[in-house]
C-alpha cells in the first residue's frame, strides 16, 4: 500500500473545492491553483522512482478487501505520464494565471476557470492512475466535463459553435464507453483491468474481439485517431490559448494511454494490429494534408496534433517492445512540444492581436524571442536531428524496420512523407507570420482583395469571428496600435517549457532507456498483475 | 446468463431513436436524443448484472437465493449523476445559442463553411458570365461570399442592434 498514490487526484480536488468557494479572491486562488500543482509534480516526481526501483505502486482504495475496492496503480508508464502532464499542466497554469493579468476582461480567466482547470488535472491523473474500467470512464467524464466549461469560458458566439460539437461528440463517445464496460462486465464479471487481464483471455474469440473493437472505438475518438478525428481541428483553436494548449497536450494523450494500457494489458495477442496501423497511416496522412492547407497559426497546428497521434498510434499497433517504447517516448515528448507551440501562438496573438497567416508579418523582427520560442519547438515537432522529434521517429521507424512486414514498411513510408509535410508546414507558417516584412503582407493581402479572390480574412474570421480588428500587422505597426505591456509570466512559462521540451532531447538517451523498461513492463504483464492483485484473485 | 427479452428490445428502442434524434440539427432535439440513449445505455448495464433476485444486504426473506448483482447498478447510478450533468450543460449551451442567434440549430464546422465557399468562388466571376444583365440574382448588390444563412443571421443582429 502506498499513500501516495491517490495524491496527484486528491491534491487538485480539493485545490478545486477551496478555489470555488474562494471565487472572490482571485490571488487566493493563485496561491492555491499553483500550490496544489506543484504538489502533484512533486507526488509524481516521487512515484517515478518509486516505481523505477520498487516496481508497480498499487492502493485499494476505501480499505475495502480486494478486488472490491477502486485500485489506483501507478507502474512505470502512468509514473512517467503523471509527471510530464503535471509539469505541463503547471506551466500552462502559469501562464494563463499571466494571462489574466495582462489582459482584458472579455478573454480572461473567470473565477470558475482555476476550479475547472483543477478538475480536469485531477481527471487527467485519474485517468493515468486507473486500475479498472469504471474509474477510466469516471475519470474520462471529470476531465471532459471540465474541459466543456473551458471550451465555452465566456461563451461567445464561436466557442459555443465549437463546444456544441465537442460535447455531443464526447456524450456520443461516453455512451460508447458505458456500453463496452457493460459487456465487459457481462462477460467476465469483473471491471479490474488486472482481473481482466487474465478472464479476457480464457473468452472465446469473437466476443474478446467484440469487446476490444468497442474499447478501440471509443478511446479512437477520445485520442483523434483518423476516421474519428474531425471534431478536433474544429473545437479547439476558438478556445483560449492556454486551454487549447493544455486540451492538445493533454486530452487526446490520454486516450492514446488508455489505447495503450489496453492493448498492451488486456488484449496482448491482439488481432487487430493491422487493423490499427492502417488507422495509423491515415491518421498521419489525412491530418498533416489538412494542415498545409490551413492559413491560421492554431488551425494549422491542431491538424499537426491530429496527424502526429498518427505515430503513437503506429507505435501501439507494432506491438512490439520496442515499438511501445518509441510510443511511450513519443508521447512524453508531443505533449511538451505541442504545448509549447499553442503557448507560443498565444503570445503571438497577444503581441499581434491574430493568428492570421495572411494578416502576420515580421514578428521576427517585431520579438526576436517569439520568434526564438517558436522556432525550436517547431523544427522539434518536424523532427530534425538533434531534438527529441527525430530521436522519437528513430526509434518507432527501427522498430517497424524490424517488424518487417509489408504495412510497416507502408508506415514507415508514411512516417517519412508527414514528417516532410509537417517540416512544409510549420515552415510555411514561419516565413509568412515571422520572417516576411510586415508590408509584404500588406501588400499581398491587398492583392488578393483586389482580384477578388476568397476574402483572405474568411477563414480567421471563422476562428475569431467577434474579432472586429479587421487590419493587418503593417497597419498596426504604421498606428503605433500594438499593445504595450509586456507579458513577463506568460513569456516566462513557455519559455520554461521549452527548456523541459530540450531537457527531454539532452536526456533522450537515459528516457529511452527507461520508456524501454516501462514497456517490457507493459509487455510482460506480470509486474501490473502481482502489484495490484494478492496471489489467490489472481 | 439468461437474459430478459423485454429489456433488450427496450434498451434497442431507445438506443435507435436517441441515435435518430443525435443526427439532429437543432441542439434540443440532440439533448431528447442523448437523454434517450443514456437511458438505453443504462438498460444495458442492469442487463449486464445477469437476472434479478432478492436485494443483497436489506431482503434476507430467502438466504438462499443468489442476490442481485449490486455492482451494476450502482454503475448505472453513477452514469445516471453523470447524464444529469450532461443534460443540464447542454441545455445550458441551447439557451444561449438561441440568446446569440435567435435559433438553436448545430452549425457547419468552419472547414464545411471553407469548402462550400470556395467551390462559390469557383464559380464564372460577374465580369466573365455572358448572362450576368440579365440575371437578376447576380446583380452588384449580392455579397458574394456570404451565404443565405448568414446574410439572414446578420440582418437579425442588425435589427437587434438597432431595437433599443
Amino acid at each position: 500500500v502506498n499513500l501516495l498514490v491517490p495524491l496527484p487526484v486528491l491534491l487538485p480536488l480539493l485545490g478545486a473545492a477551496l478555489t470555488l468557494v474562494l471565487g472572490r479572491a482571485p490571488a487566493a486562488q493563485r496561491v492555491i491553483s499553483v500550490g496544489a500543482l506543484l504538489g502533484v509534480v512533486a507526488v509524481s516526481a516521487t512515484l517515478v522512482v518509486q516505481a523505477e526501483l520498487d516496481g508497480p505502486q498499487a492502493i485499494w482504495v476505501g480499505g475495502w478487501p480486494e478486488p472490491l475496492g477502486i485500485a489506483l496503480v501507478a507502474d512505470r508508464l502512468a509514473a512517467v505520464m503523471l509527471l510530464i502532464s503535471s509539469i505541463v499542466t503547471l506551466a500552462v497554469l502559469v501562464y494563463s494565471i499571466g494571462q489574466g493579468m495582462v489582459d482584458d476582461a472579455e478573454s480572461a480567466p473567470l473565477s470558475v476557470y482555476h476550479p475547472s482547470f483543477l478538475v480536469l488535472t485531477a481527471g487527467v491523473s485519474n485517468a493515468f492512475l486507473a486500475g479498472d474500467l469504471f474509474n477510466l470512464f469516471v475519470s474520462f467524464e471529470m476531465l471532459l466535463f471540465a474541459s466543456y466549461v473551458l471550451l465555452t469560458l465566456g461563451g461567445t458566439e464561436s466557442r459555443v459553435r465549437a463546444g456544441t460539437i465537442y460535447v455531443v461528440v464526447n456524450v456520443l463517445s461516453s455512451m460508447l464507453f458505458l456500453v463496452a464496460i457493460a459487456l465487459v462486465y457481462a462477460a467476465t464479471g469483473s471491471l479490474n483491468l488486472a482481473q481482466l487481464s487474465v478472464r479476457l483471455q480464457e473468452l472465446p474469440e469473437p466476443v474478446a474481439l467484440v469487446l476490444q473493437l468497442m474499447l478501440l472505438l471509443t478511446f479512437g475518438i477520445k485520442a483523434a485517431v483518423f476516421p474519428l478525428s474531425a471534431w478536433l481541428p474544429d473545437s479547439y483553436p476558438t478556445a483560449p490559448a492556454p486551454v487549447t494548449a493544455v486540451f492538445a497536450g493533454l486530452l487526446t494523450k490520454v486516450g492514446v494511454y488508455a489505447m495503450l494500457r489496453v492493448q498492451t494489458l488486456l488484449f496482448p495477442d491482439s488481432p487487430l494490429t493491422e487493423l490499427l496501423l492502417v488507422a495509423a497511416l491515415a491518421t498521419m496522412l489525412i491530418g498533416i494534408l489538412g494542415a498545409v492547407s490551413q492559413s491560421d497559426i492554431k488551425r494549422l497546428l491542431s491538424f499537426t496534433l491530429v496527424s502526429h497521434i498518427g505515430y503513437m498510434v503506429m507505435g501501439i499497433a507494432l506491438a512490439t517492445p520496442a515499438g511501445v517504447a518509441g510510443a511511450i517516448f513519443y508521447v512524453v515528448h508531443h505533449i511538451t512540444i505541442q504545448t509549447t507551440l499553442f503557448l507560443v501562438t498565444g503570445l503571438v496573438e497577444h503581441r499581434t492581436g491574430s493568428t492570421s497567416l495572411l494578416r502576420l508579418g515580421g514578428v521576427a523582427r517585431l520579438s526576436p524571442l517569439l520568434a526564438v520560442l517558436f522556432f525550436v519547438p517547431a523544427m522539434n515537432l518536424a523532427g530534425i536531428p538533434p531534438f527529441s522529434g527525430f530521436l522519437g521517429k528513430v526509434g518507432l521507424t527501427s522498430a517497424a524496420i524490424e517488424l518487417g512486414t509489408p504495412l510497416a514498411y507502408a508506415l514507415v513510408v508514411g512516417g517519412m512523407v508527414t514528417s516532410l509535410l509537417t517540416l512544409y508546414a510549420v515552415s510555411k507558417a514561419w516565413s509568412l507570420a515571422f520572417w516576411r516584412t510586415p508590408q509584404e503582407a500588406h501588400e499581398t493581402a491587398q492583392a488578393m482583395r483586389r482580384e477578388g479572390a476568397v476574402d483572405a480574412d474568411d477563414q480567421a474570421d471563422d476562428v475569431t469571428p467577434d474579432d472586429d480588428n479587421e487590419q493587418d500587422l503593417y497597419q498596426l505597426i504604421e498606428q503605433d496600435a500594438l499593445p504595450r505591456q509586456r507579458p513577463r509570466t506568460m513569456v516566462g512559462a513557455t519559455a520554461g517549457l521549452l527548456t523541459v521540451s530540450l531537457a527531454l532531447s539532452v536526456l533522450a538517451g537515459p528516457l529511452f532507456a527507461y520508456a524501454d523498461r516501462a514497456s517490457r513492463d507493459l509487455m510482460e504483464r506480470d509486474p501490473y498483475v502481482t502489484a495490484v492483485l494478492p496471489e489467490e484473485l489472481r | 446468463v439468461t437474459v430478459n427479452l423485454t429489456l433488450v428490445l427496450t434498451a434497442a428502442v431507445l438506443v435507435g431513436c436517441g441515435t435518430v434524434l443525435m443526427l439532429e440539427r437543432s441542439l434540443t432535439r440532440v439533448l431528447v436524443g442523448v437523454i434517450l440513449l443514456s437511458n438505453g445505455v443504462n438498460l444495458v448495464l442492469l442487463l449486464a448484472g445477469g437476472p434479478a433476485g432478492p436485494a443483497p444486504l436489506v431482503d434476507k426473506s430467502d438466504p438462499d437465493a443468489p442476490t442481485t448483482d449490486p455492482l451494476p447498478q450502482a454503475l448505472m447510478l453513477t452514469a445516471i449523476v453523470i447524464t444529469l450533468g450532461t443534460t443540464a450543460f447542454l441545455l445550458a449551451m441551447a439557451y444561449r445559442r438561441w440568446q446569440l442567434s435567435g435559433f438553436d440549430e448545430v452549425q457547419d464546422d468552419v472547414e464545411d463553411a471553407l469548402v462550400a465557399r470556395l467551390a462559390r468562388a469557383d464559380e464564372p466571376s460577374d465580369t466573365f458570365a455572358p448572362s450576368h444583365d440579365e440575371d437578376p440574382d447576380e446583380g452588384p448588390d449580392r455579397d458574394p461570399d456570404r451565404s443565405p444563412e448568414e446574410t439572414r443571421r446578420r440582418t437579425r443582429d442588425e435589427q437587434r442592434r438597432d431595437t433599443p
